[in-house]
């Protein structure tokens, strides 16, 4: 049986494969590039266009294995959704971790708050978030069946990577998209963890010449949309190295996109007139390869660039511009790379008066003091450094990070070589499903997290004031797959007939011993205590059935068990044996 | 393409589970064809080899089998269309025709350069992600080469007269290109590849 490793990236998706002789290598995939055009590419980028039939014809989409489709994913649903913005669904996986909408409802293509948009676009099809992820898998599986015919996908052992960062809820809804893609053997694997299995896996047994036990390796990836740290130590158990991941970061919005958005805005002032919609993306593209060439140190001192004309006078028409090298240096290394000392704090949003709803974006463009805030937090200085995601590769911000990593630790810190930044992933992922079969070395650390159900205290009622919330922890930090927590009994009790909300809680331990976590499953700590993230509400309704009439109340115990999905659930026994109920995710908007 | 060759480059895409080179569907045996998946096929790639009906015995009165036409007739269109589908390619990836169209007097050498620079990047790529490029002829340009005994013409062409029989020497002028392997796009039908660039219009 083989092996299939999915970037399930948010703008880029990749696929690798292995099996027990075979190491990872890179997949490409079939996908639609033109009209009535399929061609194979190295990754496929997260698109997904709805077209209208007068907007993109049916056969124009059709792929080898199937008729005329009625929506595209891949290179040509990024390419004509550029002019058809209000049918393109983007950053899905940005979406799926949204708390602020239901990501089960058909919501993309976002059309946010404007009403009369909505009227007006009533007509075409929109899709969930979790739907649309579905979509991106779907398409991966298809094009592997395709080209694989003996070894169908849904018969493979299958790795979808997720970011370190994404709570239970986001997981969960990850495993149901991979199972509505028609995958039914899947486990999910943290970005971060992937990437550092892509090292492993290219270096062989070197490995172990280059970390010690003592090392702490920070693996950071900053990706097109996102960007996401962990950390990861090698420890001494008995002579055998151990590789443990001790913490993750935040889910920070923060990427590439942000820094070609920012050039195109300066560039933009300098033509002098307002670009349409395609001309803004044209600039956008190009402002990614001015962007390539300054951070790998190739520009000339001053860079042209060129929007070529829209319409069929090429030369006529363009329109050209001039940046600086020293100002888009000074925009694009000091705005989101600038040196900060190590106690920088990254500039929070404050919270007040409407928002627009959409995706949360990182109110503070600067990677380095999301950095330096998760190094703070976790108390520990890295002694390697492991990069990842395609910003990473420009070697000038990779020698920034280093140098304030240096200056921070006040200490050496080296750079491991990893893979090829765009395909880390998708490869870690699939040695990663040869390590679950016993090829090579395994990452510990399980759950990243401890979670918590909010408990109200029994208290008489004050006006004015709400009884303060305790956190009773369900599921103490670094539950491995598979395995099981039962809490020790206590007074809980879930009213038969009656859908019981509990707010659910989030937070990480850090190494210092401070902040909330204990790592006892059953012990209860303020659910307002720093570093307490909470998440969406759990909720059950028990109907009432010949052992349980309405408005009974069922004493229970709690139990939580980390699916081999990786997946966490919820469980409610009932003490006196006449019952069990999982806790479902509520994934409906918050207020 | 000398057979010796053609066995490697088979025995490697094999081994790496590619498809075979066009060269050498002529030497595997007659297989039943199987079903197109796509009402495509892979675009400018010759059509496979048919092998030739035996002619039937002049006299026999049997009925002939049906024979279905179609696949010379759109062997042909399969042609039109992969050349078109190139074209459309190259237009959509870097503006060639455009380019190509746009008369260039009254315009600066800094004006074309600015837009040839765009026109070279997107032409570039297409041809980076669709066709591996190698020289014909190994070895620098104006050094003296040899042209070995059983050359084939279409590979080396000889400038000037050639005396007696090969092997000749010469100096490379210019070290060919050849096209080792072509990830053309599969081409549905039912799409009217005469457009290779749609007209655009903003609502």
């Amino acid at each position: 049986m083989k092996i299939l490793g999915i970037d399930l990236g948010t703008t880029n998706s990749a696929l690798a494969a292995a099996d027990d002789a075979t190491p990872a290598h890179a997949v490409p995939v079939a996908q639609v590039i033109g009209p009535g055009e399929v061609a194979e590419r190295a990754t496929l980028p997260s698109f997904l266009l709805l077209p209208g039939e007068l907007e993109v014809p049916a056969a124009q989409l059709q792929l080898p294995w199937s008729g005329p489709m009625r929506y595209a994913v891949g290179e040509f649903a990024r390419e004509r959704g550029a002019g058809l913005p209000h049918r393109l669904v983007a950053s899905a996986k940005s979406w799926l971790c949204n708390p602020a909408i239901d990501r089960t409802a058909p919501v993309l293509p976002f059309r946010g708050a404007q009403r009369e948009l909505e009227r007006d676009m009533a007509d075409g099809e929109r899709v969930s978030p979790v739907n649309a992820s579905a979509r991106y898998l779907a398409h991966l599986r298809a094009a592997w069946d395709d080209a694989h015919p003996d070894d169908p996908a849904s018969e493979q052992d299958v790795l979808v990577t997720v970011p370190a960062s994404f709570d239970p809820v986001a997981r969960e809804l990850t495993a149901v998209a991979a199972r509505e893609a028609g995958f039914d053997r899947v486990t999910l694997l943290e970005e971060p963890q992937a990437a550092f299995y892509a090292y492993l896996a290219a270096r062989g047994d070197a490995w172990r010449r280059e970390l010690a036990p003592g090392d702490v390796v920070l693996v950071c990836d900053v990706g097109g949309g996102t960007t996401d740290f962990s950390l990861i130590e090698i420890t001494d158990d008995a002579g055998n190295l151990v590789v443990e991941r001790i913490a993750v970061g935040d889910h920070i919005l923060l990427g590439g996109d942000n820094m070609d958005l920012a050039l195109a805005a300066l560039v933009g002032r300098e033509l002098g007139r307002p670009l349409d919609a395609l001309q803004q993306r044209a600039l956008v593209h190009t402002c990614r390869r001015a962007k390539e060439q300054l951070l790998a140190g190739a520009a000339p001192d001053v860079l042209p660039i060129a929007i070529l004309g829209r319409g069929s006078r090429l030369i006529g028409g363009t329109l050209k511009a001039e940046i600086g090298r020293a100002q888009a240096e000074a925009l694009l290394i000091d705005g989101f790379f600038p040196e900060v000392e190590a106690g920088a704090r990254a500039a929070q949003r404050r919270a007040g008066g409407l928002r627009e709803l959409g995706l949360p974006y990182a109110h503070d463009p600067a990677v380095t003091r999301h950095l330096a805030e998760f190094v703070a937090r976790f108390g520990r200085m890295p002694s390697h450094v492991l990069f990842n995601g395609g910003v990473m590769k420009a070697p000038v911000l990779a020698a920034r990070v280093v140098g304030l990593l240096r200056a921070w630790a006040g200490r050496d810190v080296r750079v491991l070589e990893g893979a090829d930044p765009d395909l880390a992933v998708a490869l870690g992922a699939a040695h990663y499903g040869q390590v679950r079969r016993g090829h090579g070395i395994r990452i510990r650390g399980g759950t990243a997290r401890a979670y918590y159900i909010g408990i109200e205290s029994a208290m008489p009622a004050i006006p004015g004031f709400a009884p303060p919330i305790k956190a009773l922890c369900v599921a103490p930090q670094g539950l491995e797959e598979g395995s099981t927590v039962e809490l020790p009994d206590d007074e809980l009790g879930l009213v038969v007939g009656e859908t019981q909300v509990f707010r659910f809680f989030a937070a990480a331990a850090r190494p210092d011993g401070a902040g909330p976590v204990t790592g006892e499953a059953g012990a209860l700590v303020d659910a307002d205590a720093d570093g307490m993230v909470e998440l969406d509400p759990v909720e059950k309704l028990v109907a009432a059935d010949a052992d349980h009439t309405a408005g009974q109340l069922v004493p229970i115990r709690l139990e939580a068990h980390v699916t081999e999905v990786g997946t966490l659930e919820l469980w409610c026994v009932a003490r006196d044996g006449r019952g069990r109920w999982k806790l479902e995710y509520s994934v409906r908007e918050r207020a | 393409m000398s057979r010796l060759f053609l066995a490697f480059l088979c025995f490697f895409r094999v081994l790496f589970g590619k498809k075979l080179p066009p060269g050498a569907l002529a030497f595997l045996p007659e297989t039943p064809t199987p079903p197109p998946r796509l009402p495509a096929s892979t675009a400018p790639a010759p059509a496979p080899v048919k092998p030739a009906a035996p002619a039937a015995p002049a006299g026999d009165a049997r009925p002939e089998p049906p024979r279905d036409d179609r696949p010379r007739a759109s062997a042909a269109q399969h042609h039109r269309d992969g050349a078109l589908a190139l074209l459309a390619l190259l237009q959509r990836e870097g503006r060639l025709v455009d380019f190509l169209q746009e008369p260039l007097d009254g315009f600066s050498d800094a004006d074309i350069g600015a837009a040839a620079r765009d026109v070279h990047r997107g032409c570039r790529k297409v041809l980076e992600q669709h066709l591996s490029l190698e020289p014909v002829m190994p070895g620098s340009e104006e050094a003296r080469v040899a042209v070995p005994a059983g050359f084939d013409p279409a590979e080396i062409r000889l400038i000037g007269e050639a005396r007696g029989e090969p092997p000749f020497r010469g100096t490379l002028r210019h070290h060919g290109w050849r096209v080792v392997d072509a990830r053309l796009p599969a081409l549905a039908d039912g799409i009217d590849r005469a457009v290779i660039a749609p007209a655009e219009v903003e609502l």
